[in-house]
């Protein structure tokens, strides 16, 4: 069965490139691009791997996170952080919520895989590489 | 031999008539210049050398050997030392117009008139006995020429009356012509100047007679001065500073000294002269005294009386007029002394005494027309005839078997008294006049006690049995004795014992009361002198009619001098009438004329009737308390200096709260730039590493992903250009290109540009074309861009289902041009924010960075208007303000 990830997202065309990557690699990829509700959908959607972009509408990346991590269903869930802004604070931040992986935009596509692929065999990526 | 002497006595006299009337005469016409001389000035303090020391100078050698040097070094160390004390006490003197010691003492303790009473009487029993001693010595000096006994001489009450009413004569004549005491008595001064010289004069000759005719020359002179017991170093190191102290204390204090140092002085700067020529003066009198002794009691007979050597000696050798000439040096002494002494003392009588109690009994109050001067003057004369009488009566009652040199010390010991006042009121701020009476009374209740009364003998004054076992047995308080003290001089003791309680009475009187605002006033007057050399400011006046004060001015300075005085103020204020205002700097330069007159307690009295009250005002006390002044000064310095610290600190804050404000604003503004920067470049990062990396992509894909690729691009050129423009915009470097146009062309080009979106979506837009027909005179390209700028944002963020945009146009004092849509409008907490760089008005993704609205606002206000949001249209609605005056009416 293939690994189901759930990317969190609300710009259109890196959602389409994402899933495009991922998709190939035979990843089955679920998109949602609200913050408000991103944290009922991963009840729902109960995905092996979250790739959570940070500035969302409606609720910050770090609240979502800050959230699932308190939830025990979903505290172990690896979680891949994506900001636009990366300043070594955003990073910051983002670990201190528990993040299991950080990439700031753009990104590899291949860097993405790499990424993904390693969490989804639970070695949890420390700190990625800038591309 | 007799009549001779009465003949050359009386010549003399008339002689110092004539200087005197000359010198008044000179001075009367404006020559007086020579008369003011250093010289002059030097000369006239030598009334500090009276017979006591003509005469008593040899019989203190005689008696106790070189002590009558410490007489003479007292006053040389106070001159020599002008800087210090003298000079302040001039100053005070010409600033305050001080008639006299009990002036100074009363004008720098608030004005007391008891203080000056006080004084007065002191200085009035200190001086007595000196005037008595005086007349003793001239009478003795004629009893030696007439009855050729040349050891003892019996009184005859005759002489010394005569003499007495000689010198009383000439006082009143000289001593009071000028009614300002304060002014110079020119006269007086010049025949006390040559009197001076002419003591100097009979004293050195008899010296080189003594030495180079009797004793055989310098060195056979020295020579027998080391073989009597003369010669040798006799000196009680105590008595000898304790000497030199009472000796300086009361060149300080006796009131015939501080007439003439003082009240005479005209030039502040002779005092340089005379602290050099007086002590010289001082040293050329006592060349010859012990010569005199010694070669004295050689010749002379055993028992002669040894302080009148400088007369018998000559005498004794058959020098007649050598004799004479002594005789004039010892008169000269004698006849200045008096003269000062009775003019200072009936300066302090009149002006403290009795001008007080006239003023108070006499007449109703000072307004009262009739001349006052000739009171004043009166008062000075019958004061004159009083003070010399006084001497003469106690020169009858003492016997004037005492002596001289005795007299003398219990004299100064006496008017000594004043020194704590007078110097601690000119040094010390704290200084009062509690303390000043309680030092006064203290030291002049222990000198009565231990040397005057005792000074008349046992059994005399004070009963024998108190000299050896103390009053009703008490043995710790025998006059001469106090506490034990036997060993001590009786002199030192006395003045030990009086200073001692005097100045401890004035410290603690002073440390304990609190000084009235008057006091306060002066006290800073008197220590500051230099400071500031005004008066104070004591009168709130302008209570007072001009001619009231006129009335009394009158009076008392005489109608010629007061009209001068009034037309000279009233000029000096402005020549408004023939009348000065009563300003209180008016009244206190009369009060201050006046003082000269009558002294400064009854002058402020005399003011203080007709003006009807006297107050300090809060600036006076300010700049009396000149340390608070000072402190005050300081502190408003240090208050300015932290309160420009306070500011700049404040400044500093603002610019770093600011600083720190644009800081996070900058960090927030590049977090969004490059928010908005990487997103775009995110995506054309991915798709084209998938064109790249991925292999069979079908055409279809290809074409999207590079298309996706393409407006990113031109996504992040659009997010550049505006950055750029707000930038420029914000800036203020923006060119605005005026033209003129109608209003209806630029909506229709904006309408064109950006009702449809790519997909051709259309948004519907009502307008009013009649009301557009407005010309306007801006820059239509940059108005057109917030009009494209509106109509795009209502076509992206419009939420109804047909969406509509209405504009409509209102010109009035300002064009206002409403953009209302039918959408749902921006949420109340948002509208605030639309306006900021980076707020997006919904959350939708509409490919907008949210500049737009920032760059509208920024070129509309170039413009010179403003945009705004106006709730409460239903949908969102902005309203672009424009000036009226960029639209010219529509034609």
């Amino acid at each position: 069965m293939s690994k189901h990830v759930l990317l969190i997202e609300d710009e259109p065309n890196i959602i389409e490139a994402i899933s495009f990557i991922l998709s190939r690699e035979g990843l089955a990829v679920e998109t949602h691009s609200d913050g408000t509700t991103a944290n009922e959908k991963l009840r729902g959607a109960s995905p092996d791997l979250l790739i959570l972009d940070v500035m969302l509408p409606g609720k910050s990346g770090y609240d979502i996170l800050r959230e699932l991590r308190a939830d025990p269903a979903t505290a172990a869930l690896p979680v891949l952080m994506l900001t636009a802004r990366g300043q070594t604070r955003d990073r910051e931040m983002a670990e201190r919520e528990g993040v299991s992986a950080f990439m700031s935009k753009p990104f590899a596509n291949s860097e993405m895989l790499d990424t993904v692929r390693a969490l989804l065999n639970g070695v949890p990526e420390e700190a990625p590489g800038k591309p | 031999m007799l009549n001779t002497l009465v003949a050359v006595c009386i010549a003399y006299a008339l002689f110092l008539f004539a200087i005197a009337f000359a010198a008044e005469r000179i001075a009367a016409h404006g020559q007086a210049r020579w008369l003011r001389s250093p010289a002059v000035y030097t000369l006239s303090l030598s009334i500090y050398c009276t017979a006591w020391t003509f005469y008593g100078a040899v019989g203190s050698a005689v008696r106790s050997g070189f002590e009558y040097m410490a007489i003479y070094l007292g006053p040389s160390l106070v001159l020599v030392g002008w800087w210090w004390i003298l000079r302040k006490l001039v100053r005070i003197g010409r600033s305050q117009r001080i008639t006299s010691v009990a002036d100074l003492v009363s004008s720098r303790y608030g004005k007391s008139n008891l203080l000056a009473v006080g004084v007065t009487l002191l200085a009035v029993i200190g001086t007595t006995p000196y005037i008595a001693l005086q007349l003793q010595s001239v009478t003795l000096s004629f009893e030696v020429f007439s009855a050729g006994d040349l050891a003892t001489g019996e009184e005859t009450g005759q002489t010394a009356l005569w003499v007495a009413a000689g010198l009383a004569l000439f006082t009143v004549i000289f001593g009071t012509r000028n009614l300002d005491a304060n002014e110079r008595h020119n006269g007086v001064v010049m025949a006390i100047a040559v009197e001076a010289v002419v003591k100097l004069f009979a004293l050195l000759a008899v010296g080189v007679f003594v030495v180079w005719g009797l004793g055989g020359g310098l060195s056979e002179t020295l020579a027998r001065i080391d073989a009597s017991e003369l010669g040798h170093w006799r000196i009680d190191g105590g008595r000898w500073a304790g000497v030199m102290l009472l000796s300086a204390a009361a060149f300080l204090c006796l009131p015939r000294i501080f007439q003439v140092l003082v009240v005479e002085n005209d030039n502040e700067t002779h005092l340089r002269t005379a602290s050099w020529a007086f002590p010289l003066y001082l040293g050329l009198m006592s060349l010859f005294v012990v010569p005199i002794a010694v070669i004295g009691l050689d010749l002379l007979p055993e028992g002669s009386n040894p302080d009148l050597f400088v007369l018998t000696l000559p005498l004794s050798q058959g020098q007649g007029g050598l004799a004479v000439l002594s005789f004039l040096g010892g008169f000269s002494s004698a006849t200045s002394m008096v003269i000062v002494a009775a003019i200072a003392l009936s300066t302090m009588v009149s002006n403290h005494v009795v001008m007080p109690l006239w003023l108070r009994f006499a007449e109703p109050g000072a307004t009262v027309s009739g001349d006052v001067r000739g009171v004043v003057l009166l008062a000075r004369r019958l004061s004159i005839i009083g003070v010399v009488m006084l001497g003469y009566l106690y020169y009858r009652l003492s016997g004037g078997g005492e002596a001289l040199a005795t007299i003398g010390f219990v004299s100064f010991a006496g008017v000594a008294q004043v020194l704590p006042a007078m110097l601690g009121g000119i040094f010390w701020r704290g200084a009062s006049k509690a303390g000043a009476f309680t030092g006064l009374i203290l030291g002049f209740v222990v000198w009565n006690y231990t040397l005057f009364l005792p000074s008349f003998g046992p059994g005399v004054l004070m009963p024998e049995a108190w000299f050896a076992d103390g009053p009703f047995g008490i043995g710790f308080l025998r006059p001469q004795a106090m506490f034990g003290l036997s060993e001590m001089d009786p002199l030192l003791h006395a003045f030990f014992w009086s200073m001692s309680v005097n100045t401890a009475g004035f410290i603690l009187g002073s440390l304990v009361s609190f000084p009235q605002p008057l006091e306060r006033l002066q006290g800073a007057q008197f220590v500051n002198v230099f400071e500031h050399s005004t008066s104070p400011r004591s009168w709130t006046g302008n209570v007072a009619q001009s001619e009231d004060l006129m009335i009394m001015a009158q009076r008392i300075l005489g109608a010629r001098d007061a009209q001068e005085l009034f037309e000279r103020e009233a000029e000096r204020q402005g020549g408004r009438g023939p009348l000065p205002d009563v300003t209180p700097q008016f009244l206190e330069t009369l009060e201050r004329e006046l003082a000269g007159s009558v002294g400064a307690a009854t002058a402020h009295a005399m003011v203080g009737q007709i003006v009807g009250g006297m107050s300090v005002s809060v600036e006076d006390l300010m700049a009396v308390a000149d340390e608070t002044a000072q402190m005050m000064e300081y502190s408003a310095r240090l208050e300015a200096q932290s309160q420009e610290l306070a500011r700049t600190a404040a400044q500093l804050r603002e610019a770093n709260a600011k600083l720190t404000r644009l800081s996070v604003q900058k960090d927030a503004f590049l977090s969004q730039i490059s928010h908005e920067l990487r997103t775009p470049m995110t995506s054309i990062r991915a798709f084209s590493e998938i064109l790249r990396d991925t292999a069979g992509l079908g055409d279809a894909e290809k074409t999207k992903y590079a298309s996706i690729i393409h407006d990113e691009a031109i996504r992040l050129t659009r997010l550049l250009d505006d950055l750029l423009d707000l930038s420029v915009l914000e800036n203020g470097q923006v060119n605005l290109n005026l033209r003129e146009g109608l209003l209806s062309d630029v909506l229709d080009r904006a309408v064109a540009a950006a009702a449809a979106d790519e997909a051709g979506r259309r948004l519907e837009i009502r307008r009013d074309r009649a009301a557009e027909q407005i010309v306007l005179h801006t820059d239509l390209d940059r108005l057109s861009q917030v009009f494209i700028n509106l109509i795009a944002n209502a076509r992206k963020y419009c939420d109804a289902p047909r969406p509509r945009l209405e504009i409509s146009v209102r010109a009035g004092a300002r064009l206002a041009i409403d953009f209302t849509d039918n959408g749902s409008g921006v949420a109340a907490e948002a509208q605030d924010v639309i306006f900021e760089k980076f707020s997006r008005v919904s959350d939708q993704k509409a490919g907008g960075a949210g500049l737009g609205l920032a760059i509208c606002r920024q070129i509309v206000t170039r413009l010179g208007g403003d945009i705004t949001y106006v709730p409460g249209r239903g949908g969102a609605s902005f309203r672009v303000s424009l000036p009226g005056d960029l639209a010219i009416a529509a034609q």
